[in-house]
C-alpha cells in the first residue's frame, strides 16, 4: 500500500487514481460546516469582517493548509480543561454538506486532499481536476482507530464554534484512507452508483 | 425494587464500546471474501481493529453514539415503570459525562444541544412491555446511528416507478431499491430491518424493533424467512461493498416483520443499520445482573 506524507506535490496528486488505498501521514486540519462557511465568508468572498485575532488565524491556517489536507471530522477530544488535548474518537463525518464551499477553499489555501465519507458532488470533482486535489474516503465509524493515528494536536482555531466544529491542526501517522475522487475526473461513487443500478434493474426485471 | 442506575450505566458502556459477538463474527467472515489489497478488505480490517480498540479502552465504537432506544420487558407486579424511566435517564446523563456517549439530543426548533442526551419526553426513546410474573426484568438497548438512519426509506405500495405491487414481490423490489439508493452512505456493510404494513409511524418503529433479534435468526413464517435470505443475497449482488468502495458484502443480514394494515395502505419501511450495530441486553436476577 502507498504511504503519503504531507506536503503533497501536484505531481503526486496526479498519480493518485480512484480505488487506491493510501496511508496518510503528516499535517491536516479538521473542518466541518462552521469552519468552511467562515473561511469562505471571511477570507474568500469577504462578505464578513474579520474579528479580533481572525487575521492571525488566517496566517496560521495558510501555513498549515498549504500542500496538506482538510479532514471532515467532529472529534471527541479530552484534556479540554488542561489544554493537553488528546483525540479520543475521530471518525469522518458526511462530506456532501461542504459541497458549496469545498473547491473554493481548496483553491484558496492550496490544499491537496480532503478526507471525509460518502463522497462529494460535481463542483468538488471539477475542483479536483483544476486545483488539483483528491478526495480521500476514510472508514466511517472507525473512530477509536483513527483517533489513535493522531500523534499530536498542533493547535486549535475558532474554539468558539465548539469542539466538533473548531479547526484542529493535527499530526497523524498512517491514517487509512481510499482515493474515491481523483484529479482526472474519476469518481468511485459515480462508478459504483452506476454499476449497482445496472444490477438492480436486472434484479427488478426477474420474476419473483 | 432496587436502584438500577449503575447497572444501566454499565449496559450503556458495554453497548457503546463493545460490539456484539454475532456482528463481529459476520464482519470477520466478510474480510475473507474480499480480495487482498482491495479497498473493501482494507475497510473491513480497519473496522475490526477499531472494534478491538474500543472494547479494550471503553471508548465509543463510533463517535456518533446514535439515538438510544430502550426496550424494557418488566414482569407483572415487579416494578414501577416511572422509576425505571428515571433511572435510565440518570444513567444516560452519567454515561454522557463519562464520554461513553456523545451529547446527541439537539432541539429541532431552537437548535441547541442539551448536552446530556436528555431531550423532552422522547429522547431517549423508552418502550415498556409487560411480561409474566415469573420472568425476569430485561432491559435492551440499541444505539442507532444518524448516518444510517438518514438512508432509511419508506415506500407506499404500489410504486409505479419500480413496478412494485402490493405483495411480497413488490416488497422485494422496494427493499432492493433502498439498498441501491443508500450506496455506502449508511456505513455499509449494513443490516436491514424491514416492516411490511402498519401505519407510517408503526411501520418504522417495527422495522427497528426487529433489529434487536440475533443475526441469522429467521422469521417463523417460511415465506418471510425465504425473502430475508433472498434479499441479503441479492443486495450483495449489487457490489456496493464496505463503505461503497465496491465489494462482496453490502448487507450482512435482513430481518422482516409482517404487520396488519388498513385496506387502503400498504407501507414498506426499511431501517438501515450500519456495521456499528450496537445492541445489548441486561437481565436482572434476584442477586445479580447478567449482560449479553
Ligand atoms: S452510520 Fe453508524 S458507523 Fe457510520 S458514522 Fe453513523 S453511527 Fe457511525
Amino acid at each position: 500500500m502507498r504511504s503519503i506524507t504531507t506536503p503533497i506535490s501536484d505531481d503526486l496528486v496526479r498519480e493518485l487514481k480512484v480505488g487506491e488505498p493510501v496511508l496518510l501521514s503528516g499535517v491536516m486540519v479538521t473542518g466541518r460546516d462552521a469552519a468552511h462557511k467562515w473561511l469562505i465568508e471571511t477570507f474568500i468572498k469577504k462578505t464578513r469582517e474579520p474579528k479580533d485575532g481572525d487575521l492571525q488565524v488566517y496566517e496560521d491556517l495558510k501555513k498549515l493548509l498549504n500542500g496538506s489536507v482538510i479532514y471532515h471530522c467532529g472529534p471527541v477530544v479530552s484534556g479540554l480543561d488542561t489544554k493537553e488535548y488528546k483525540f479520543v474518537a475521530a471518525g469522518p463525518t458526511t462530506s456532501i454538506r461542504e459541497e458549496p464551499y469545498q473547491a473554493d477553499v481548496m483553491k484558496h489555501f492550496n490544499v491537496k486532499g480532503v478526507i471525509g465519507k460518502g463522497g462529494m458532488g460535481a463542483k468538488t470533482l471539477k475542483g479536483c481536476q483544476e486545483v488539483p486535489f483528491v478526495y480521500f474516503h476514510a472508514i466511517g465509524g472507525a473512530a477509536s482507530y483513527i483517533a489513535q493515528s493522531v500523534q499530536k494536536v498542533l493547535g486549535v482555531y475558532k474554539m468558539e464554534f465548539g469542539v466538533p466544529e473548531a479547526m484542529w491542526g493535527i499530526e497523524v501517522k498512517d491514517f487509512p484512507v481510499v482515493v474515491t475522487m481523483d484529479s482526472h475526473g474519476g469518481s468511485q461513487h459515480a462508478v459504483i452508483d452506476e454499476s449497482s443500478k445496472t444490477v438492480l434493474d436486472d434484479l427488478l426485471a426477474r420474476p419473483y | 425494587m432496587r436502584d438500577l442506575t449503575n447497572d444501566i450505566l454499565e449496559l450503556i458502556r458495554r453497548t457503546s464500546s463493545s460490539l456484539p459477538k454475532d456482528v463481529e463474527e459476520r464482519l470477520r467472515a466478510a474480510v475473507e471474501k474480499e480480495a487482498p489489497g482491495s479497498a473493501a478488505r482494507g475497510a473491513l480490517e480497519t473496522i475490526l481493529k477499531n472494534i478491538e480498540l474500543s472494547r479494550a479502552n471503553s471508548t465509543p465504537i463510533c463517535q456518533d453514539t446514535g439515538t438510544p432506544i430502550f426496550y424494557v420487558h418488566y414482569p407483572e407486579v415487579c416494578c414501577s415503570t416511572r422509576k425505571i424511566r428515571e433511572q435510565i435517564r440518570a444513567a444516560l446523563a452519567e454515561a454522557t459525562k463519562r464520554s461513553y456517549m456523545r451529547p446527541n439530543a439537539v432541539d429541532a426548533v431552537y437548535d441547541n444541544n442539551t448536552g446530556d442526551n436528555l431531550g423532552g419526553d422522547d429522547f431517549p426513546y423508552i418502550h415498556f412491555e409487560e411480561v409474566e410474573a415469573d420472568k425476569p426484568l430485561v432491559i435492551e438497548l440499541m444505539l442507532k446511528g444518524g448516518g444510517c438512519e438518514n438512508v432509511g426509506r419508506q415506500y407506499s405500495l404500489p410504486d409505479n416507478n419500480l413496478g412494485a405491487g402490493r405483495d411480497l414481490a413488490g416488497v422485494r423490489k422496494v427493499v432492493l431499491d433502498a439498498v441501491q439508493k443508500a450506496q455506502g452512505q449508511g456505513c455499509a456493510p449494513g443490516i436491514l430491518g424491514v416492516a411490511i404494513g402498519g401505519n407510517r409511524g408503526l411501520s418504522y418503529t417495527k422495522s427497528k424493533e426487529v433489529l434487536f433479534d440475533k443475526l441469522g435468526a429467521r422469521n417463523a413464517d417460511p415465506k418471510l424467512a425465504e425473502l430475508e435470505e433472498r434479499l441479503t443475497e441479492e443486495a450483495n449482488q449489487m457490489g456496493i461493498g464496505p463503505m461503497g468502495f465496491g465489494g462482496q458484502t453490502t448487507v450482512i443480514d435482513t430481518k422482516i416483520t409482517g404487520l396488519h394494515r388498513l385496506p387502503a395502505s400498504y407501507f414498506v419501511s426499511v431501517s438501515y443499520m450500519c456495521w456499528a450495530y450496537r445492541r445489548r441486553k441486561m437481565t436482572v436476577w434476584e442477586d445479580r445482573v447478567e449482560y449479553d
